[in-house]
């Protein structure tokens, strides 16, 4: 009884958040790799681009709450997400034919992207909290709990709860949703197959006649549709916060990084190493081991081995370790 | 006049001119190869051909039109193929997706120009998904050349075709060159192997820093005294 209790217990406080955190750094870390496998650069302005999108989402949610629609038990900010990533499309399309379009005619090397993007960040960071202001916004309505800790206590009679929130249902699906399409698409179609090629040899791609505006559209477009999704899912979840995707940030590239950037299955890869090195190294072990240990072993500590203050540290140092170890990540990247 | 034709050639990357009235032309269904030392601006010769650099005297003709003007690309769609020295294929894709790339810009039926690429260079059939990042140079340059045929090009250029491959490979490849040509395509390549790609050559040319040194038939220029002493090794 006592292993199920501790297992409950990391199930609730390990598992389940570190697979929905998972997967919106995945998805985060999806959009950095595209960009990068494509245009080349590490583009900085993509927390922001997610804040951006799940902003418009938020938008088109007030207004259809304000008309009375609603898909309860499902979260309205569902709905209302086509409308924001359709918003996000347009802007980064604006993004690319404004700032960087005038760096790709001239051949910019990737330091000038990288620095452009970094002053795009700034601004749009600004634009948003001009538009949404810069305080807390609760995204989630509808059913909050798919399982409650206490209905999983009654069902099993463990002392130990389980709770599943519906925001961490709908990310988990979502994602696996956009990742598959995505590998169909860069894998299957003849328009996503010719990314693949501009990504891993421009040169000849050239020669075989794939345009390059069309594949840094569909790769701008493609990043806008999954930075919207994951910014809203990230607001879904935990509330939408407008200085939060500059912190969301690090383990993002920390992600990608990890995985191989430029290779989207160790963006998901990546994700989900970094949301469970996170989670397990701040979580509070004490309650675990006094269920599998004899009551004169407890600890009076938390046995914790990192304050949640600290838990950008570790992706911070996740990404140094592999920087110094194996640059290339755990799939050798730099081509989708 | 030649069914492709480079005339009077003279240009370079923007810096100094490295081709000085160079004339480099191939028929239908045959084989012109340019050799000459290192530095002779060989391949440079076919780029310019392919519209890889900016020639500000001559022209480019190809069956009668003037595409001194166009991209690369336009070239391509033309009919033009084309197949670098290095970076030749897409590593990361499967020699398959190799194919399809380099039919990018066909929007008919492809399968057919992928068996005659498949029955052509059958080793290819067998790797079809394999990685062609992942093959040996030989089956690399294959994988390069079936990629420029997906076009069903008029004109076949190759940089170098058997830079890095053994002689065995080297003579393979030769002879699947000469099928190539056999099927009506013409072929203009640059090779370093002068002796070997001479003998399969219907049309050489001898370039010297950046001029015709001497233009002849293959076997005329394997005969010729001067070219075996200064160029074949005697």
């Amino acid at each position: 009884m006592d292993i199920l209790n501790s297992l409950v217990l990391l199930a609730n406080y390990i598992f389940v958040p570190g697979l929905t955190y998972g997967c919106q750094l995945a998805l985060g870390a999806l959009g950095i790799t595209l960009v990068y496998g494509i245009l080349r650069f590490s583009n900085f302005a993509h927390g922001e681009t997610m804040s951006f999108g799940a902003m418009f989402s938020i938008l088109f949610m007030w207004l259809f709450q304000s008309w009375g629609i609603s898909i309860a038990p499902l979260p309205t900010v569902l709905i209302a997400l086509p409308f924001g990533i359709l918003c996000t499309i347009a802007w980064v399309l604006f993004c690319d034919k404004a700032i960087y379009k005038f760096y790709r005619t001239k051949k910019a090397p990737p330091v000038i992207f990288l620095i452009a993007s970094t002053g795009l960040m700034f601004l749009m960071a600004g634009v948003i909290r001009f538009i949404i202001g810069p305080r807390d916004q609760t995204v989630s309505d509808g059913a909050r709990f798919i399982m409650r800790a206490r209905e999983f206590k009654e069902m099993t009679g463990l002392d130990e709860g389980l709770a599943i929130k519906t925001s961490q249902a709908i990310t988990v699906i979502a994602t696996i949703i956009i990742v598959t399409l995505l590998f169909w698409f860069l894998n299957k179609t003849l328009t996503g197959k010719s990314m693949r090629a501009y990504s891993d040899n421009e040169d000849l791609a050239l020669l075989s006649g794939i345009n390059p505006d069309r594949v840094v559209m569909y790769a701008w477009v493609i990043t806008a549709i999954i930075a919207t999704v994951a910014g809203t899912l990230y607001g879904l979840d935990k509330s939408y916060k407008p200085f939060t995707f500059l912190q969301l940030l690090l383990p993002i590239f920390a992600a990608a990084i990890v995985g191989g950037i430029g290779n989207p299955l160790g963006a998901v890869v990546g994700g989900f190493v970094i949301a469970f090195s996170e989670i397990t190294v701040t979580y509070a072990y004490k309650k675990f081991y006094a269920y599998l240990t004899p009551e004169s072993w407890h600890s009076d500590g938390l046995l914790q081995l990192l304050s949640t203050d600290y838990k950008f540290a570790v992706s911070f140092v996740i990404l140094v370790v592999v920087l110094l170890i194996k640059p290339t990540g755990i799939f050798k990247g730099q081509s989708l | 006049m030649a069914f492709l034709i480079g005339e009077n050639m003279t240009g370079g990357y923007g810096g100094a001119d490295i081709l000085h009235d160079c004339t480099i032309g191939v028929e239908k269904g045959e084989i012109a190869v340019i050799v000459g030392p290192n530095g002779a601006g060989k391949s440079t010769g076919m780029k310019a051909i392919f519209g890889m650099l900016d020639i500000h005297t001559g022209r480019v003709m190809m069956d009668g039109q003037d595409i001194t003007k166009l991209s690369p690309q336009a070239r391509v769609n033309l009919g033009m193929g084309f197949v670098p020295q290095t970076s030749n294929v897409f590593t990361s894709m499967t020699v398959e997706e190799n194919l399809e790339m380099g039919a990018f810009i066909r929007t008919d039926d492809i399968s057919d120009t992928k068996e005659q690429v498949f029955d052509l260079f059958p080793i290819l059939r067998e790797k079809r998904n394999q990685p062609a990042g992942e093959l040996s140079g030989g089956q690399r340059q294959q994988v390069a050349v079936g990629r420029a045929l997906m076009t069903k090009p008029k004109v076949l250029m190759l940089d170098e075709p058997t830079a890095g491959v053994s002689p065995i490979v080297m003579d393979e490849l030769f002879d699947r060159i000469i099928e190539i040509a056999k099927s009506g395509v013409a072929v203009l390549m640059v090779e370093q192997n002068a002796k070997q790609a001479l003998n399969i050559a219907d049309k050489g040319y001898v370039l010297v820093q950046g001029s015709n040194k001497y233009t002849d038939t293959g076997e005329a220029l394997l005969a010729n005294p001067d070219v075996r002493k200064a160029f074949l090794g005697g």
